[in-house]
């Protein structure tokens, strides 16, 4: 069976419009968020219904052809780069709300839709679905679910899998089945959970079950400056302590708030070293009762500025100044990694410090964003692509954080996902048999390694590094990074 | 029954037996009967920094003693678990997928159940999830085996996310004249901003509302409450008698001799139906979690078949956990592909063996 009649029975479902081949066509899906690495399809189907996307899983299944399910391609891992002369299924226009009801607090969607599309439909209710991520206003609810992407607003109510009930998916032969419900409560083996962060490999999530919760009545949202960033490490650990359980807790340092401040003019203090924003959240008596010991926490963890929000246009302005971190690091360096590793929180100080050490021995800037509250850091090695080597020694450094937020007992991950960047290193966080009962389990589900071949999980074959830098969503100021 | 002491000598006891059924606190008969291993030597909190919200402890760990030891440190087990009191451990808790009625806040167990160590059916072990709140790489096995009865393997070791406990509590019990305004009343106030934990309706009409957080706000909180309420005679309890009455609902005391103690998942929207269907021969029953999971009583004498049929026309499958129930556990049944094929690599010759004969 060949080429040709793989893509003849294609063209029986699509449209010349809807199956693009043509070089010039292909171009905008040879890559993601992760502009360094670069791989050409041999097509790309754009279905319109949940049919036409399992027609089209049949008829790779058939013909053994790679295919990778495609949202938005915001990831940052590498995760929607296409197979080289496999088939891209873009989810784009599957993007429809198929339920919507506020009463049971639950909306099932196509894969395709965005992800803040479902709490401004949510909003008439006061509801909303929780998961954050800050290219929300870009990415897709399939693209969550299959990174089990994150927001700043983790902490409190976790990420993407906390807020699936269930799910209708295709496996990678063509199988349909649904798994979970519209309930909060299962029964069975939660295979929703287990199919969200699979990155793909498990086939394509055709209809998702959200589960909305009420908008938090009041936000509090304070910034404090710290002459070092050890003590707005030790801030976190003692609001932790204190028994209040913010929304987000966040972290920048020196090199961040200057790239924010040559960005956007976000007007710093000039001498602090890091700040934290903690915001509390909840029904406006409880966070009113709350305000007088966060404040009494912050102060005693010796920080010398603390600025609250006055009204919500403040608030939005402190969060600015906070995401704009990532894109605007492109005005200090040409090129930048984004790095996701994850320490306990106990170890963050530590952490930091060795990166620290790391940046001055490689002789690489790097700044330090992060997800204070769960641990999650977002360092940015910064380095220019066009200098030799430079990509290389900055990877390098990269690999080393990486390393290190094993040690410390953490993740390589917390929410951008193993992708294509970081399968050199899933093996050293799980041990070998661990990662051969994964790619047993993956084998199992999809014995052709069709769904998302050569991702998630260690493989000989990956494409060529390029070039690394802002998305060009970013550089076009569509969305900002955490 | 095999009583392994060591995380070695449970992966001999798997590959010794050719039926794997794990009993735990045994607090769950129905399920643990005729069990070829003992989790109770496997017992002990391996792990826990307060300030890192998380634990790590061994299946048979009864959560009596991971309660006391959270609680010392003022921290708690966001999915409010049932059956503490009685013995019940944290492997047969996850085994069972069960959360009791404080997870409507911030959700179940499979929300706070971070990384597992485990004895597949085949005699392996294997590491899934990790150690810290938020990790996102590798397969998630610790979601996996949650309601999973023991199909996997066994449980070894746990590790766990945990919460700050509220400072206090308030329960705001209304009685509304009938079940149709009770079931209105619960619908308000989970689409209100009021952030409760606990929110039962039971069939008599009764709503029972729990707050908590500071003690500052309490008094406040409960009138905005009790507005969501109106037309009902409404009842206010605090302190110890709060606990008290949430322990009752927890340790299933309402349960009355000679009845079964079956689970049901259901959505908001169904309650009314399964009150209808359940109505003319259920023993006493709740409707917890704003209305997605029911907890039934079913008498002996009650012929199990009509609970079945109630439950497939729901569509929704029930979990009897306690009692003489004789109508086979639903939730046991066999699932689909993506579960068949599962199955395949952690227990190929299907040793675990789930529903008792
Ligand atoms: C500026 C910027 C900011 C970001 N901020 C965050 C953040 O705060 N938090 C965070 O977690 N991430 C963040 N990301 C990463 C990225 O946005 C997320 O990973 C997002 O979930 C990807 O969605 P997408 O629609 O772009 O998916 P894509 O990039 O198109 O695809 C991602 C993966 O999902 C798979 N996939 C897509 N649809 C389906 C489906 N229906 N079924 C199965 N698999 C599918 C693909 O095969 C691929 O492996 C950011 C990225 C950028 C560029």
């Amino acid at each position: 069976m060949s080429a040709e009649q793989f893509f003849a029975e294609l063209r029986r479902i699509y449209p010349a419009d809807r199956l693009l081949t043509g070089r010039a066509q292909l171009a905008p899906y040879e890559s993601d968020g992760l502009t360094s690495f670069r791989a050409r399809p041999s097509g790309v189907v754009l279905p319109e219904t949940q049919q036409e996307v399992i027609d089209t899983v049949k008829i790779c299944h058939k013909y053994e052809v790679p295919f990778l399910a495609r949202g938005s391609g915001t990831s940052l891992s590498g995760g929607s780069v296409p197979i080289e002369d496999g088939l891209v299924i873009a989810l784009n226009r599957l993007k429809r709300i198929i339920r919507y009801d506020a009463e049971q607090r639950v909306a099932v969607v196509e894969p395709g839709v965005i992800n803040t599309a479902v709490s401004e439909r949510a909003a008439v209710d006061r509801l909303y679905y929780a998961p954050d991520p800050s290219s929300g206003p870009v990415c897709t609810i399939g693209g969550n679910v299959a990174f089990n992407s994150g927001g700043a607003h983790c902490l409190k109510y976790g990420m993407t899998s906390n807020h699936v009930l269930g799910m209708k998916v295709v496996l990678p032969d063509g199988t349909v089945e649904q798994l979970g419900s519209d309930s909060l409560e299962g029964s069975g083996p939660d295979l929703t959970g287990m199919f969200i962060g699979s990155e793909g490999l498990f086939g394509v999530a055709l209809e998702i079950t959200l589960r909305l919760l009420p908008k938090p009545e009041k936000y509090y949202t304070l910034q404090a400056a710290y002459d070092s960033l050890e003590k707005a490490g030790t801030a976190v650990a003692m609001v932790v302590a204190s028994g209040l359980l913010p929304g987000a807790m966040e972290i920048m340092d020196r090199l961040s708030m200057d790239a924010a401040d040559a960005a956007i003019g976000a007007g710093y203090p000039k001498d602090a070293k890091a700040v934290l924003i903690v915001e509390l959240e909840g029904t406006s008596d409880e966070v009113e009762a709350e305000k007088p010991r966060l404040h009494k926490v912050i102060e005693e963890s010796g920080a010398y500025i603390i600025e609250a929000a006055r009204d919500d246009e403040h608030r939005l302005k402190i969060w600015k100044g906070r995401k704009s971190a990532f894109s605007a690091v492109g005005r200090l360096s040409p090129d930048f990694i984004v790095q996701d590793g994850v320490v306990p929180r106990t170890k963050l100080g530590h952490a930091l410090k060795e990166i620290d050490k790391l940046s001055e021995q490689y002789g690489i800037r790097v700044a330090n964003v992060f997800h204070a509250g769960d641990g999650n850091l977002h360092p940015l090695v910064m380095f220019d692509g066009r200098q030799p080597g430079g990509l290389e020694h900055a990877e390098e450094l990269a690999g080393e954080i990486i390393r290190l937020c094993i040690r410390l007992g953490g993740s390589i991950t917390g929410e951008h996902g193993v992708g294509l960047e970081k399968r050199a290193y899933i093996g050293e966080m799980y041990g070998e048999d661990d990662i051969e009962f994964m790619q047993q389990l993956r084998r199992s589900v999809d014995p052709l390694e069709l769904a998302n071949r050569g991702k998630k999980l260690p493989s000989a074959e990956a494409p060529a590094l390029t070039s690394v830098g802002a998305h060009p969503l970013e550089k076009q100021g569509i969305i900002s990074r955490e | 029954m095999i009583t392994p002491e060591t995380f070695d000598e449970l992966q001999q006891a798997v590959r010794s037996v050719d039926r794997v059924r794990v009993r735990g606190g045994g607090t769950k008969n129905v399920l643990s009967a005729d069990a070829t291993i003992s989790t109770e030597k496997l017992s002990g909190i391996l792990e826990y920094e307060p300030s890192e919200y998380t634990f790590t402890a061994l299946a048979g760990t009864p959560l009596k003693d991971i309660a006391a030891a959270l609680a010392e440190n003022g921290q708690f087990l966001p999915f409010d678990p049932p059956l503490v009191e009685a013995g019940a451990t944290l492997g047969g808790t996850v085994a069972c997928g069960l959360s009791g009625p404080g997870r409507f806040r911030y959700g179940g167990l499979r929300d706070f159940f971070l990384g597992v160590r485990m004895v597949t059916g085949d005699g392996r072990v294997v590491f899934g999830g990790g150690k810290v709140v938020k990790n996102a790489a590798g397969f998630d096995i610790p979601k996996l085996v949650v309601g999973s009865l023991g199909r996997f393997g066994v449980l070894g070791e746990l590790t766990f996310k945990v919460f700050p406990a509220p400072a206090t509590w308030t329960t705001i019990r209304a009685e509304f004249p009938d079940f149709k305004s009770a079931n209105a009343a619960m619908i308000r106030v989970a689409m209100s901003q009021e952030e409760v934990y606990c929110l039962d309706v039971e069939p008599t009409g009764a709503v029972s509302i729990r707050i908590g957080g500071l003690g500052d706000a309490q008094a406040v909180r409960t009138d905005r409450v009790r507005s969501l309420l109106d037309g009902a005679q409404v009842e206010i309890s605090t302190g110890e008698a709060e606990q008290q009455l949430w322990n009752d609902i927890r340790e299933f005391r309402w349960v009355p001799n000679g009845h079964s103690l079956i689970r049901l998942p259901l959505n908001p929207g169904q309650v009314e139906t399964a009150e209808k269907l359940l109505a003319p021969q259920a023993g006493p029953r709740r409707y917890s979690v704003g209305g997605n999971l029911a907890w039934i009583a079913w008498s002996d004498s009650a012929a199990a078949d009509s609970l079945l049929t109630a439950c497939r026309e729901l569509g929704r499958k029930p979990l009897p956990l306690i009692g003489n129930w004789s109508g086979g556990v639903p939730s046991a049944e066999a699932g689909g592909a993506f579960e068949t094929r599962l199955l395949d690599i952690f227990d190929p010759q299907r040793k675990g063996d789930l529903v008792p004969s």
